[in-house]
């Protein structure tokens, strides 16, 4: 019952309690069903006592064991067994409601008793004992006594998975074994190797079938899981695993991974049969399949072909048109036999064709798989009969003797703990966890393998002459093929190659890092040279005098340090430090000498392999530090096109650091930037655009580009809209200099608006994201609003604002709220519904969108016709966006509260609000010193004043005091909107008083000197309401005898 | 040394530096001095006709670091032109200005002319077999233990016979190592390599100055 346990049943999400499934309950029927004839059936194991009890909270009172006063004592509230274990303690034991029980015995007895709620009882049990397996035999293994017990248990489990496994095969409308089998079988003869197959090999990961039709095993049948495929097709590199589900079959990224069996991950989406998932992922089948008539389009379901035929090998592989024929008469058969055993329902015989068996593919897969688990290494020993890598090395060790000092030093170990601490990285993860590859059947293997094995086991016991002689060699393969990368990992190459670089040798370190300069292409060598510890060897080689092998090794460098581990390898040995002092090269004419040219070939590789560094936030740090900027700054200045690539590609890594923006500002990189953005390499020209995009944050920057008459490149760069990395890049760096307005007037110059719209439509997020951006900041110009009205920008962009991109989400409702500013555009906006999607965007989770759809809101509000009428349309709408003044985002409440300042506007609206709770929430904020949440706080509150009692409910609420203090902000704004706010707060009398108990009259008398009118105004008119209050007061308290007093100023 | 010593030092100095590349007349003066230090320690009978075959190999074995019998005889060769057994003051300037100094095709003609043992104009595979028959670990337990090293020689003639005539001609040779330099000692080391060639020079073009 353990696997049972753990996979089949069905927790709740919570995890602590069992759903209530129609699985569930078989399994606990069956437990039940289990225990209560446990004492009857097995007396002797039910006497023995569990490691440790169960213990669980039990419905069970004292009275109930009243019935079985021969086997229990009752004591007041408890009860206990007679029968007591050899420290004289209880066998069960209850004080409710608490229950312990040791044996399967009382465990029986138990369940009998509880009569009409057992299930119950046996269901808390489960819950409170979530490994009741461990609990009954402990840690250690069954003794011979508890064997049986053991092998109770264990049938137990068999028989609840088969009651979990049940469901697969009776679910109507989905996948079945039988379905499956029977597709596979006709796709197997779709097989074959002519020019014309469709597909290469289909084959089971299993071919031991369960009864149940199922090949995966138990545990994976849990899950829906019916087996597992491997199809190499004819297009798709290499192969694909196929996994085959209850509710449809997707591809796998890894079957039999090094984590044991779960460790597989869907790569794709399930398709509802193995034809259509081969169609999509193979446009050779696809064609082949649609051409060729196979009419497999419709797969002909279980019940249909009871009968199939082998299909002779030489059927295969033949002409187009004899295959197709052939292919045809197949189906034909199939049809024909169909009728012809229909009545009779033969059973069905299913044999492999004779090329399967041909191949030795039928041999008993699990074997295979089995071996492929252990380690690749050892495997191959096995298989190829070569002696184990570790003593060829130390031969090899002993055999160069002096030459090869050190050569499994301890230094080639990795590493321990070194992933202990992580560190930021701008990389995208893919590159982090690649698939192992599964080793392909010794029969696939090409002739290039063994020839490689050859050589590299020559090169193992080789003095440097003929050492170098195998290395060209071997340089002679075809190293970009991933068939050859994996050769040489896979016959221990990567051991060898790597021990040369620790050898004195220099012909033989060059020839090895010619080799492994071309297949560190591979992320799966790069990992094994990171293992094998090449890159500190590596590293150690870039102080050597000889500038080819200084080259090499930077390139390889560059190759490896595509992944996170391996750049922080390179960094923690010095790396960077020596790679910055690569570039320490002083290229200045065009026409340079032979050893210039082997100096700006070390300098490129230099910034190559810095750049595959920089992707590491502390790497970027360590350039700096190791005064890498200077240096890139010199080489940008170089003519030499290859140099400026990796050049310019460290910097827009490395411009995602403040420093390194300021860096490239101050020392006059911007110039030469925005010199090559016109170069005629659209590479360089991406990562030119690129850097500008990051550093063009900084307000000086976007002068200087600018100045630099960068701008004009950019917008023609927006011509190349096939590139679309560089079109992002472009598009970026107009985005950031359109926040210049200077820039924005160039922009206007150059026509760039129109075609930022054009750009709309039919682009790669990234793009969009760019484009919206640049026309969202380019609109706050109201001449632009026109243009891109002009050149039909409103549509596209109000149908973005149904994307799910955020950062996109954030830019559109900005534009977009920009665009609604200009009344015509509104219209437009209106007539596209585009308000109604703007406040839907209020219910997104990311508060950046949320504070850019309230800011976007606003606008809207103020410019639409009937507004009041349209917010009110929104059902529900009113209420969102007062909630979301619980947020704890500052942006997003002040954007809120700017919105809900124009929402009560429209007193039908403000009544609602209020009806909301709008006032005491609008009354907690008050206590903020965010000067940007005041300032829209207090206009919020100014216009919710309006509506019945609020102005009292203020200050009620507490809110009238803090805004006073507002008054003694530094912000004008905030003044502003403070002044209205206590204007209309002032109305009521008490509010006065408080007012002026917090010293609001001095303050108001400096704003009424203000140059603001408005806030003058303000300031006065609320000064003469606290007059007004205190005139009445004397009036009431003196009579109107003293008002001749008080008529003039107060002191 | 004597000032008549001096004086046919420096003319014949002068002589050989126009005749030979690489060298001004300081360092031809500096290396005939050592051509005539180096033969002087030999017995006097022999110091006629200059260095010989025994005293050349402890050069290349101290001074350069060559360690193979067969490369360290060949080299001999290759300096003594004359194939009289004794390399020249003339011979030594010559062959050292191509040792040291050496362009990339002087150094093919002179590894060429190092490997060709036989002098044919041709490298056979029997001399590549000669040349790097010790170059691989022998495997006893093999049938044949010389199987490896013919594979070997295969496959380098596979990688330099571009006549496919199943041996190395001048041309196969140059082709080959200009396309790939690692390949210029392909049969055995006969050049010397930079830090002992730079040790080399310092130590014997600085010598006029501490006289």
């Amino acid at each position: 019952m353990g696997v049972a346990l753990s996979r089949a049943i069905q927790w709740s999400s919570e995890g602590d309690t069992l759903e209530k499934s129609p699985l569930n309950n078989d399994i606990l029927t069956e437990i039940l069903l289990f225990t209560e004839e446990f004492g009857d059936k097995h007396p002797h194991e039910a006497r023995l006592t569990f490691s440790e009890p169960l213990q669980w909270k039990t419905t069970l009172e004292a009275s109930d064991f009243m019935s079985d006063l021969t086997l229990y004592d009752i004591r007041g509230e408890s009860a206990m067994s007679q029968e007591c274990d050899d420290k004289g303690c209880p066998l069960l034991h209850l004080s409710p409601p608490h229950i312990t029980v040791h044996s399967f015995y009382h465990m029986s007895n138990l369940v009998l008793l509880n009569k009409d709620k057992k299930m119950k009882e046996v269901q808390t049990c489960l819950e409170a004992n979530r490994e009741p397996m461990k609990k009954i035999f402990g840690p250690r293994s069954p003794t011979i006594h508890e064997d049986k017990l053991f092998n109770i248990l264990h049938q137990l489990d068999e028989k609840l998975l088969s009651i979990a496994v049940r469901p697969i095969m009776t679910i109507e409308g989905r996948l079945s074994p039988a379905a499956v089998n029977t597709e596979v079988d006709l796709l197997k003869r779709f097989c074959g190797t002519g020019e014309n197959r469709a597909l290469k090999s289909v084959r089971y990961t299993s071919d031991y079938v369960f009864s149940n039709g199922c090949r995966s095993p138990p545990w994976r049948q849990m899950d829906g899981e019916i087996c597992s495929l491997i199809i190499e097709t004819c297009d798709t590199e290499p192969t694909l695993f196929i996994t085959c589900n209850t509710s449809g079959v997707f591809l796998d990224e890894e079957i039999n991974g090094e984590g044991g069996e779960n460790s597989y991950r869907r790569k794709s989406e399930a398709y509802k049969d193995l034809v259509t998932l081969l169609k999509n992922m193979s446009p050779h089948f696809a064609k082949a399949s649609n051409e060729k008539d196979f009419a497999i389009q419709d797969v002909p379901s279980p019940k249909k072909i009871l009968h199939v035929e082998t299909v002779d090998a030489e059927e295969t592989g033949q002409t187009l048109k004899s295959y197709d024929h052939e292919e045809k008469n197949v189906l034909e058969k199939a049809r024909h036999q169909l009728v012809r055993n229909k009545p009779g329902g033969r059973k069905k015989k299913l044999e492999p064709s004779l090329k399967w068996k041909n191949l030795g593919l039928t041999s008993p897969f699990d074997e295979a798989e089995e071996k492929a688990r252990k380690s690749r290494e050892s495997k191959r020993i096995l298989e190829y009969g070569t002696k184990s890598p570790a003593s060829q090395n130390k031969k090899k060790a002993n055999f160069s003797g002096s030459s090869l000092p050190g050569c499994q030093s301890s230094q080639k170990i990795k590493t321990p703990g070194a992933d202990d601490f992580s560190e930021s990285s701008s990389e995208d993860e893919e590159d982090e966890e690649q698939p192992e590859r599964r080793a392909e059947a010794a029969t696939d293997l090409p002739s290039e393998y063994w020839q490689i094995q050859k050589l590299v086991k020559y090169l193992k016991g080789a003095n440097q002459t003929a050492t170098v002689i195998v290395l060209c060699s071997l340089r002679d393969f075809n190293l970009v093929q991933e068939m050859c990368q994996l050769a040489i990992r896979d016959v221990g190459g990567l051991e060898v190659l790597i021990n040369l670089l620790d050898t004195d040798e220099t012909r033989c370190k060059i020839g090895s890092l010619k080799i492994l300069k071309e297949i560190s292409c591979n992320s799966q060598i790069r990992r094994t040279i990171a293992d094998l510890g090449g890159l500190q060897t590596m590293v150690s080689i870039l102080d050597s005098p000889d500038k080819e092998l200084k080259s090499l090794a930077a390139e390889t460098i560059a190759n490896v340090a595509k992944f996170r581990r391996a750049r922080r390898t390179v960094r923690q040995h010095g790396g960077i430090k020596r790679l910055v002092e690569l570039l320490d090269c002083v290229p200045d004419g065009v026409s340079l000498s032979k050893e210039q040219e082997r100096d700006v070939e070390v300098a490129r590789c230099g910034a190559l392999a810095l750049w595959s560094c920089s992707k590491s936030t502390w790497n970027k740090e360590a350039i700096r530090r190791a005064g890498g900027i200077p240096l890139l700054a010199r080489l940008l200045k170089s003519p030499q096109k290859n140099v400026l690539i990796p050049v310019v590609g460290t910097l827009q890594e490395c411009a995602s650091e403040k420093s390194y923006r300021i860096a490239i500002q101050t020392e006059g990189m911007i110039e030469d930037l925005v010199k090559n953005l016109s170069c005629d390499n659209q590479e360089l020209q991406m990562h030119c655009a690129s850097a500008i995009f990051k550093c063009a944050e900084d307000k000086h920057t976007r002068d200087l580009v600018r100045q630099y008459g960068g701008l004009k490149p950019l917008v023609m760069l927006l011509n190349q809209a096939g590139n679309k990395q560089l079109l992002a890049a472009t598009t970026g760096a107009i985005w950031k200099c359109s926040i210049s307005m200077e820039n924005v007037a160039k922009f206007q110059e150059y026509k760039a608006l129109e075609i930022l719209v054009r750009l709309l439509k039919d682009q790669p997020e990234e793009v969009l994201v760019n484009v919206v951006g640049a026309l969202g900041e380019c609109a706050q110009i109201s001449e632009n609003l026109a243009t891109i009205r002009r050149s039909s920008g409103i549509k596209p962009l109000v149908n973005l604002l149904t994307g799910t991109n955020q950062a996109l989400l954030v830019n559109v409702t900005r534009a977009v709220g920009a665009c609604a500013t200009d009344p015509e555009n509104m219209t437009i906006i209106d007539c596209l519904d585009g308000v109604r999607l703007l406040w839907s965007l209020l219910k997104n989770p990311n508060p950046e969108v949320q504070a850019s759809a309230a800011w976007a809101i606003c606008p809207c509000i103020e410019n639409a016709k009937d507004a009041g009428e349209m917010v009110r349309s929104f059902v529900g709408g009113l209420e969102l966006i007062v909630n979301l003044l619980k947020s704890q985002n500052k942006d997003v409440l002040a954007s809120v509260c700017a919105a809900i300042a124009k929402i009560a506007k429209d007193v039908e609206n403000l009544a609602v609000i209020t009806d909301h709770g709008v006032v005491p929430m609008l009354a907690d904020l008050t206590n903020t010193g965010d000067d940007k949440l005041r300032r829209y706080l207090a206009e919020a509150i100014a216009c919710c004043c309006t509506w019945g009692s609020n102005c009292v409910s203020f200050g009620e609420a507490g809110a009238v005091a803090p805004l006073v203090h507002y008054l003694r902000s530094n912000d004008p704004l905030v003044h502003q909107a403070t002044a209205l706010a206590l204007f209309e707060l002032s109305k009521d009398p008490k509010n006065c008083i408080t007012m002026h108990e917090n010293g609001v009259v001095k303050l108001l008398l400096v704003m009424i000197g203000s140059t603001d009118e408005i806030l003058q105004e303000a300031a006065a008119s609320c000064v003469a309401n606290i007059r007004r209050l205190a005139l009445a007061n004397e009036k009431a308290k003196y009579g109107p005898m003293t008002q001749q007093l008080l008529t003039s100023p107060p002191p | 040394m004597s000032a008549m010593n001096r004086k046919i030092i420096q003319n014949l100095a002068e002589t050989l530096c126009k005749q030979v590349k690489h060298f001004n007349k300081a360092e031809s003066g500096c290396l005939i001095r050592l051509f005539h230090g180096l033969v002087g320690e030999q017995a006097e009978r022999r110091a006629a006709h200059g260095l010989d075959r025994v005293r050349f190999r402890n050069i290349l074995h101290n001074t350069f670091g060559m360690t193979e019998d067969v490369m360290m005889d060949r080299v001999f060769r290759v300096f003594d032109k004359d194939n009289d057994t004794y390399v020249t003051v003339k011979e030594w300037v010559e062959g050292l200005s191509v040792f040291l100094r050496g362009t990339l095709d002087e150094k093919i003609k002179f590894c060429f002319d190092v490997y060709d043992l036989n002098g044919d104009g041709f490298i056979s595979r029997e001399e590549m077999f000669q040349m790097l028959k010790d170059s691989l670990i022998r495997q006893p337990t093999e049938e044949d233990p010389d199987e490896g090293i013919k594979d070997v020689v295969e496959i380098a003639l596979k990688k330099m016979d571009y006549d496919h005539d199943g041996r190395v001609s001048y041309s196969d040779f140059e082709k080959t190592v200009v396309d790939e330099n690692l390949l210029l000692e392909a049969f055995g080391n006969c050049l010397p390599d930079m830090k002992r060639i730079l040790l080399f020079e310092q130590r014997a073009f600085q010598e006029p100055q501490e006289h």
